[in-house]
């Protein structure tokens, strides 16, 4: 057993980990954050996708130890005093989602994303997101709520 | 699934992370962003007993300039790569092929030397840094270094000149200020490996071709130049058809894989089709 201490949605946490936890189990089981999903066996989904460090990662493909000292901000830290974050209002609005699986990668690569580039073309969105694969949408409404988040026009068709 | 239990050291210094892997043996593997190394753990492929992960060694990150060359540390990640402002400069084929490597998420932790050192074929870091003739600085047991040329690192499939003892801690790459550059990847998926890839570099005055390197991604069991390709464009117009014609030779001495995606002789078409695109749009920018 590994002692790691990082900070997750804004607490500090400390625990004992095996080395061989992936960063996306030491939020699901030790910390019950259940928010952020497994959707592959392969860290080609993007379901995992949380931010370390300010970076947008799959949390499936980080060992927890590797978190040591670093900050993660999981799905169930974007929200501020019960307000939806911009994003994740976006994606209500547009209805970006069907079965909702993805959505938490898709948000959390979204805002990523967004901080780099806050005003993305649909192209720029759309490779932007290639980590990232949803079932069921087909795309076009999670495109328009990256770009209705970022204050732009949404393409009419 | 998850990896197989073992033993991980977070050493801070480069020495510290020698004297492991002179204790550990075979039985240690090292991290640096995962992104390789995971996937392979995870699917019990590899179960080291120790993992050791040298991306707490503040040494070995960043990127400078070094009189002629540039100078990229091993755990530097692609992310700080696809943005350095001296690497758009002086290398710009590894900015424009960075940009092609897996997707956003992967390349905040993947790194420019983990990639090199796992030497998958199919990586898009392996051409670019043969077509620029990058040199790679090893740390040998017992504090010496050694420095190892593009044509000679890549040994094999998955394996380059690194010993099992030893670390990648930079690359210097010479500097290719004002080349023109391109790297045309072939997929049929978004964020993944390259069926086949062409990385090209030129150098032209008005009009006229006067250096060029092409590196061939996935044709073979290391990443290739296409030197019949090279020769045959040098003196040339940047023309279509002059083009078109020196890109024949693409596959040339290459031995592509049939998998999958496509069969030994269709990859050599490709090569020859995306080396045409790639010199051209190099040459146009
Ligand atoms: C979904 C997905 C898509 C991908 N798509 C692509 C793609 O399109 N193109 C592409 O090229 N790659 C792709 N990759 C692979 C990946 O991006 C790189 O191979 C990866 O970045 C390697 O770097 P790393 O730092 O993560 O290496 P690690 O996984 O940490 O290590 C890889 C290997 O290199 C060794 N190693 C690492 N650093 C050193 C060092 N300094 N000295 C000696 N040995 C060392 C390790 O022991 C290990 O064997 C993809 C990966 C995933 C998961
Ligand atoms: S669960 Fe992490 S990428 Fe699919
Ligand atoms: S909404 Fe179902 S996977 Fe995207």
């Amino acid at each position: 057993m590994t002692r790691i201490s990082l900070t997750v949605d804004g607490a500090s946490v400390s625990e004992d980990v095996e080395p061989r936890m992936l960063l996306v189990q030491f939020l699901r089981e030790k910390l019950g954050k259940t928010g952020t999903v497994v959707g592959c066996d392969t860290s080609n989904c993007g379901a995992c996708t949380v931010h370390l460090d300010g970076h947008s990662v799959k949390s499936c493909n980080v060992l927890a130890v590797q978190a040591e000292g670093s900050e993660v901000t999981t799905i169930e830290g974007l929200a501020r005093d019960g307000e939806l974050h911009p994003v994740q209002q976006a994606f209500h609005e547009c209805h970006a989602l069907q079965c909702g699986y993805c959505t938490p990668g898709m948000i959390m690569q979204s805002v990523d994303l967004l901080n780099d580039n806050p005003k993305p073309t649909e192209e720029e969105i759309r490779v932007g997101l290639e980590g990232n694969l949803c079932r069921c949408t087909g795309y076009h409404n999670i495109v328009r709520a990256v770009q209705t988040a970022s204050g732009q026009e949404v393409n009419a068709s | 699934m998850i990896p197989a239990q073992f033993e991980y050291a977070a050493p801070t210094s480069l020495e510290e992370a020698l004297a492991l892997l002179a204790e550990h043996g075979d039985e240690a593997k090292v991290i640096a962003g995962g992104q390789s190394l995971l996937p392979v753990l995870r699917m019990r492929l590899n179960a080291p007993e120790h993992v050791i992960d040298i991306g707490r060694i503040e040494g070995l990150r960043g990127i400078r300039e070094d009189g002629d060359a540039i100078v990229i540390g091993a755990t530097t990640t692609h992310a700080t790569v696809l943005t350095d402002p001296l690497v758009a400069e002086h290398a710009a084929l590894l900015t424009k092929a960075v940009h092609h490597l897996a997707d956003a998420q992967i390349r905040h932790r993947g790194t420019f030397g983990g990639a090199l050192a796992h030497a998958d074929p199919a990586g898009d870091m392996g051409a670019p840094a043969l077509a620029l003739g990058a040199e790679f600085v090893i740390a040998e047991q017992g504090g010496g270094t050694r420095t190892v040329g593009a044509d000679d690192f890549f040994v094999d499939l998955f394996e380059t000149a690194i010993g099992e003892d030893e670390l990648l801690t930079e690359v210097r790459i010479p500097k290719h200020t004002g080349w023109g550059a391109h790297y045309e990847k072939f997929v049929r998926v978004a964020h993944q490996w390259p069926i086949v890839a062409v990385a090209a570099t030129l150098k032209a005055e008005g009009g006229t071709i006067t250096e060029a390197r092409v590196g061939l991604t996935n044709m073979g069991s290391t990443p290739l130049r296409a030197r019949a390709v090279e020769q045959s464009l040098t003196g040339q117009p940047a023309t279509e058809d002059a083009v078109r014609a020196a890109c024949e030779a693409a596959a040339e001495g290459t031995n592509p894989p049939s998998d999958l995606n496509g069969d030994a002789d269709y990859r050599r078409h490709l090569a020859t089709v995306l080396s045409r695109r790639a010199v051209l749009a190099a040459a146009a920018g």
